[in-house]
């Protein structure tokens, strides 16, 4: 799969091909990164692929969580746009070492809580990193200026080379002709001639080339590449950090923040409630990390409460559990209330849909 | 050669991977790791990772809800 037909490469470059020029590049599985690594193999280069595992990617997870959706083919993006580019793909987990990139961004944060500028400075300095430890020769990503409104504008580039610390040895094949040659173009380990000059949020150029290099499936996030971008969890984020009073997340806090209702009856708890049995099953998994409740005499959902709750707030609880069951019309549901491997049985009334405050749902 | 067993369950894709990914580091070729996880995701992706790095994936079996990947770590690691 590594091996490269170089026929089609002309001599003098073959002849450089002697010492082979390492790049990684940064793969997020979107087409603007496939095109940027395709590039570089156009030219010879020896590319391998990095990317990053943050916890906010918008990757398989929901997928894999909701039943509905398990019938769509489950591939990871990145895995996928490498193994069509032909080259090995690394990936990194930084959930722990991102916490501080989101909780205190320089640069702020963007329409969410995307700290996007911070965030491709720290994966271009991680992806940095590797070239050095690897005894690879140069960074790629596939950034296009004027592409999105916060990280790649004509000003910010220099500053993620800067800040990452990769300096002129980060290269942007697409957008390379608008920027000032980088090392690996003044050295002719790279053909600037043949790099391109892609601006702005026209999408028409990636897509011809693209075609040209018979590319044709890819991912296409819409937003962005994480949740963070994402409205709705950036207010459950939100409402996290606000409860904890300060920015701190584990993995399975944000991995909860994907899946389920999430309402906040009472400042002092919330409740996670599935919305149907693939996620009743993912949080299933934690019921014995959470107060857990589930309807017995109706079909319903499994809900779990986050934070601390005394008999009234049980009570409210299942009333709202009830509420998402299907004996929502009936006068009374039973719930069960695990707490701490302690099993209650409840006899309540399931709230009316008005009775459910809209300012519970987070 | 040696066997080795990799709990991955319960994570999400792509932790399974990662996990993988990491584990092998530590291997020798020849060796034997079975992944056990229950994101079906990682049935896809499990392989996939092992084809562009030279491992082969040798069998991959489902029981009880859980999907069992494993893997022969080829020549090159990483
Ligand atoms: S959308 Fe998310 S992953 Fe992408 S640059 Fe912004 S913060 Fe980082």
């Amino acid at each position: 799969m590594l091996a490269r037909d170089t026929s089609n490469i002309p001599e003098h470059r073959q002849r450089h091909m002697a010492t082979t020029r390492k790049a990684v590049a940064l793969i997020s599985g979107g087409l603007d990164s496939m095109l940027a690594a395709r590039t570089m193999l156009e030219q010879g280069i020896h590319v391998e692929g990095i990317n990053f595992f943050t916890g906010f990617c918008v990757e398989g997870h929901t997928h894999a969580i909701r039943a509905k959706d398990r019938a769509r083919p489950k591939r990871n993006n990145a895995l996928w746009a490498a193994e069509q580019l032909g080259i090995r793909l690394h990936i990194i987990d930084v959930i722990d070492e991102y916490k501080d990139v989101l909780t205190k961004p320089k640069h702020g944060y963007g329409a969410n809580l995307n700290p996007c500028l911070d965030c491709k400075g720290f994966m271009v300095g991680k992806a940095y990193q590797w070239m050095t430890e690897n005894g690879f020769d140069f960074v790629v990503t596939g950034e296009v200026i004027g592409q999105r409104p916060m990280s790649q504008r004509k000003d910010t580039m220099p500053v993620i080379a800067r800040e990452s610390g990769a300096g002129d040895l980060l290269l942007r094949p697409l957008s390379a002709k608008l920027l000032p040659p980088t090392r690996p173009e003044r050295e002719g380990w790279v053909d600037r001639d043949k790099l391109f000059d892609f601006n702005g949020r026209n999408r028409k150029p990636q897509m011809a080339l693209a075609a040209a290099h018979g590319i044709t499936d890819y991912a296409q996030p819409a937003g962005g590449c994480c949740f963070l971008t994402d409205a709705t969890y950036a207010r459950k984020l939100t409402d996290l950090w606000q409860v904890r009073g300060s920015k701190e997340y584990e993995l399975d806090d944000i991995m909860l923040l994907k899946v389920g209702r999430h309402l906040r009856p009472r400042p002092h708890f919330k409740l996670i409630i599935g919305r149907e049995e693939g996620e009743n099953n993912f949080l299933e998994g934690y019921r014995r990390q959470f107060t857990c409740l589930r309807p017995i005499s109706h079909h319903g959902p499994l809900a779990l409460l986050d934070g601390t709750a005394d008999e009234s707030d049980l009570q409210l609880a299942a009333r709202v559990t009830a509420r998402f069951s299907q004996g929502r019309n009936a006068a009374l549901v039973q719930v069960d209330v695990v707490h701490q491997g302690v099993t209650t049985r409840l006899d309540v009334q399931p709230f009316a849909e008005d009775e459910i405050p809209h300012e519970w749902y987070i | 050669m040696t066997r080795h067993t990799l709990d991955a369950r319960r994570l999400l894709c792509p932790m399974p991977v990662i996990r993988t990914q990491n584990k092998i580091k530590s291997l020798a070729p020849g060796d034997i790791v079975e992944v056990v996880c229950t994101d079906p995701g990682a049935t896809n992706d499990i392989p996939a990772w092992c084809r562009m790095h030279g491992h082969a994936v040798i069998a991959t079996e489902t029981r009880s809800g859980e999907f069992i990947i494993t893997v022969e770590v080829g020549k090159i690691a990483g």
